[in-house]
């Protein structure tokens, strides 16, 4: 007898669209001045969702100025215990307005709804109770005995965790005292948006959180202003490099959070079968579309073969799908362009001579998907073992001993994440000592919590989020 | 008698490395007979397992726990769970009469309703076997009984052998046996192969369930390596508990014991069960653990020769669930008979 799944898909009604979106700009929703406007589609089926506006120049400037009134005025003078509740309040809302986020996510961003229900969601809100935790006891952070507030940030934040990333970057630099300009991204604006009609039904005062959509040159327009005192970016490394490059010399403060090509080594002593879970998770969650993906794995020789069998057995049992689908594990690519992308970095491997493999799965007919796939036989000249793919395509190289591991995980210009599989507790220590990356994970991958620093070496940027060291990014200590 | 003989090995398959170790253990024991009773022997084997980490082995078995399963699939999956149950009745007041409902009940689980199939079988204290014997001839229900000094294990080898061979002779199709967990976790790993063996002997053909007791196993890793030793030694099934101990069946313990079998399969191509006993009360319960058996062992072990679910009071719920998802509305405690 055949075990399946009949379709199970949550109910779309909990969210209310509407046919257009405003800017959120001192507390209200207010048209663009630029009067332009782009449209937001579900990467699932194509469908347009919602026309969106696209701030202009203008609208920078008067959402910095916004910004800057609010951190003068109610904001600046506000003491930490009062500020730590509106960040509780908007905690709450998030956890109590879950599955309309959780839904509302997947719609626009095309990731499979267990993932927004079990993860970017609660982890958005768990950001925000642990940064609500902060705000009176910054002087105790461990940055001197008075940290001030930098004044307006800027943050600019990228498509794959909309509301996660919007939840990393708001929550610090509230806790902090700082006001915020918040620029989504071009192809996922809607949760960002959600959130600031959730900050205004909590009551914060106008101006301190201002949400600008729209493409590149919004983003553009508000790393150039001046009225911005600091710029947190998260996204890829060629736009963090012009944006180094704009800030550079104006005394304004920066973080980056770039991309990566995580390597994700299994020696032989590992425990498979969690083994094969945590490179399932480290590269084919959310479709791989994680600056911290584990998109290289490092296989030691003598457990290479079994290790791949059993990962293609796993992979067979992977469903891509309605990303609205309960069961669903593998959703929609988020763009025609960011399908493009993973489609030509492929064919580059399967070209410089890589065997590509994907389980047999059939792809929906409209909308932008990519099968899960492995890549074996690749060796660190391959573009698919040094360039950031973005999507879910793993590349499988193989070592002989802990030294060679480490050589080959460093052997990248990023240094964002790794993971280390063994059950020998002191090579994990050893590897993670070697290891130029800023987040290493032993026995699992992929796993966040608000407590813990997240952020690069090298090309994947600097600064930290989350922990004490994050509180750093948003403070004059 | 069946052995845990190896017929084809997969050298290209995951199990290779296993599939080697357990053939050169193999090999050892039909040479000189050192497996057995050899804790050395026996050590270096199951030392030699994949180690298993907890933490990740329970966010799996937790990300399983979410899979929705709706409509026609809920039926299908309602169905093959009533199917997959051993109807159980450990007390030490179980009466004749009590056996002798519980038998009907096996056979015909709703009286209103013909196309409710049987249950896999009934299990009882082996002096009770008779009494199902009678009951259920002509049936395609089973008899098992937990004998071998069941629950705790503590008696000698020859009681267990008693207890099991008067079951058997009682009628019994299936003994569920459980291993001295005693003697495995201070290392004995010898005797708890011996005394399986042994068993294993005087059931003959009968099915041989061998029962863990996960929840005094302490770890994961010691599941995965007491499934090894009972698959080795020849059992049929490998089953997490006796229903006696806190915690019994967990979602983590069933999903490493499927592991195994499954890895077992693929070095010796032998295909052991597994049985699930213990807490389970729910339907919702019921079907996670379907679940866990499809995406982790794959489909071939969903069948009530390869999957059971140990329980009583479960019965009733898979029953008022199947008429929920045929008729639309739920019908009252009273409609399903209690045993």
């Amino acid at each position: 007898m055949s075990f399946t799944y009949a379709p199970a898909p949550e109910s779309r009604e909990i969210v209310t669209l509407q046919p257009s979106y405003d800017l959120f700009v001192n507390g209200d929703f207010v048209p663009a001045l630029s009067g332009r406007s782009f449209s937001t589609t579900n990467p699932a089926t194509e469908e347009p969702l919602a026309d969106v506006a696209s701030a202009g120049p203008e609208d920078v400037d008067r959402a910095v100025a916004a910004a800057r009134a609010a951190f003068e005025g109610p904001w600046g003078k506000m003491r930490g215990s009062e500020r730590a509740k509106f960040l509780f309040r908007i905690a709450r809302v998030l956890q109590e307005r879950a599955r309309e986020f959780a839904v509302l996510e997947t719609l626009d961003n095309g990731k499979p709804i267990r993932e927004s229900r079990d993860v970017d969601v609660p982890l958005a809100a768990a950001h925000f109770f642990y940064h609500a935790g902060w705000a009176d006891k910054l002087e105790h952070a461990g940055l001197g005995p008075a940290p001030r507030p930098l004044g307006v940030a800027g943050q600019i934040i990228p498509w794959n965790f909309p509301l996660l990333m919007a939840a990393w970057k708001l929550a610090p630099a509230l806790a902090a005292g700082n006001t915020c300009v918040l620029k989504p991204a071009e192809t996922t604006p809607l949760s960002a948006l959600l959130l600031a009609r959730v900050c205004q039904e909590a009551d914060l005062p106008p101006g301190v959180v201002n949400v600008l959509t729209g493409a590149g040159d919004t983003g553009a327009a508000l790393v150039a202003h001046r009225g911005v005192d600091k710029i947190a970016f998260t996204g890829s490394t060629e736009v963090g490099r012009e944006i180094a490059r704009a800030v550079a010399g104006t005394g304004r403060r920066l973080t980056l959070e770039l991309g990566g090509k995580g390597a994700n080594i299994v020696f032989e002593d590992a425990p498979i079968d969690q083994a094969v879970e945590g490179i399932v998770n480290g590269i084919f969650f959310n479709q791989g579309h994680v600056c911290c993906a584990g998109s290289r794995l490092l296989a030691q020789e003598p457990i290479a073969e079994p290790l791949l069998e059993r990962l293609r057995q796993r992979l067979d049992t992977l469903r891509l799908g309605d990303p609205l689908d309960k069961n669903t594990d593998i959703g929609a690519i988020n763009s025609k362009d960011q399908l493009d992308k993973i489609r030509a970095l492929a064919d580059s491997g399967e070209k410089e001579g890589a065997g590509r493999w994907s389980p047999p799965c059939r792809l929906p007919a409209r909308g932008y998907w990519f099968p899960p796939t492995i890549f074996t036989n690749v060796s660190q000249s391959h573009r698919i073992a040094k360039e950031e793919i973005f999507g879910p395509v793993l590349s499988v190289l193989t070592f002989r001993t802990p030294a060679e591991a480490v050589a080959k995980a460093n052997n990248t210009p990023y240094g964002l994440s790794a993971g280390i599989w063994t059950e020998k507790g002191s090579r994990i220590l050893w590897m993670a000592q070697q290891l130029e990356a800023g987040v290493v994970w032993a026995n699992t991958f992929n796993r966040f919590d608000p407590a813990s620093p997240f952020g690069g070496y090298q090309e994947s940027g600097f600064g930290r989020e989350g922990g004490r060291h994050g509180l750093e990014a948003y403070l004059d200590a | 008698m069946r052995r845990a003989t190896v017929r084809s090995v997969e050298k290209t398959a995951a199990g290779a490395s296993l599939a080697s170790s357990v053939n050169a253990a193999l090999a050892g024991r039909s040479l000189g007979g050192e497996l057995a009773g050899s804790d050395v022997a026996l050590r270096r084997l199951l030392s030699g397992l994949p180690g298993v980490d907890q933490v990740g082995a329970e966010a799996r078995a937790a990300a399983l726990a979410t899979r929705s399963v709706k409509r026609e699939s809920k039926l299908r999956a309602l169905e093959l769970a009533i199917a997959m149950i051993d109807l159980t009745t450990l007390e030490g007041a179980d009466t004749p009469g009590k056996v002798v409902a519980l038998c009907a009940k096996a056979r015909r689980p709703d009286p209103s309703d013909e196309s409710v199939p049987a249950v896999a079988a009934v299990c009882l204290y082996p002096d009770l076997v008779g009494i199902a014997h009678r009951q259920l001839a002509g049936s395609s229900v089973r008899v098992a009984a937990v004998a071998t000094a069941f629950p705790s294990g503590r008696a000698s080898l020859a009681v267990k052998l008693a207890d099991t061979r008067e079951a058997l002779d009682a009628g019994a199709d299936e003994i569920d046996m459980v291993i001295d967990r005693g003697a495995f976790l201070s290392g004995r790993y010898g005797q708890v192969y011996e005394e399986v063996r042994a068993v294993r002997e005087a059931c003959a053909d009968a099915t041989l369930k061998v029962i863990l007791e996960t929840g005094e196993l302490a770890t994961l890793d010691n599941v995965a390596r007491a499934s090894w030793l009972a698959m080795l030694a020849g059992a049929d099934f490998v089953k997490t508990s006796t229903g006696k101990v806190n915690p019994a069946s967990t979602a983590p313990a069933a999903l490493v014991m499927l592991s195994a079998v499954r890895d077992f399969h693929v070095a010796t191509g032998r295909r052991v069960g597994v049985k699930v006993a213990g807490g389970i009360r729910s339907a919702k319960d019921a079907i996670r653990y379907l679940v866990l058996v499809a995406e982790t062992a794959g489909e071939q072990w969903l069948n009530p020769m390869s999957f059971r679910i140990g329980a009583s009071s479960l019965l009733n719920d898979l029953l008022m669930q199947r008429s929920k998802q045929l008729t639309g509305v739920y019908a009252g405690h009273d409609y399903f008979t209690i045993d």
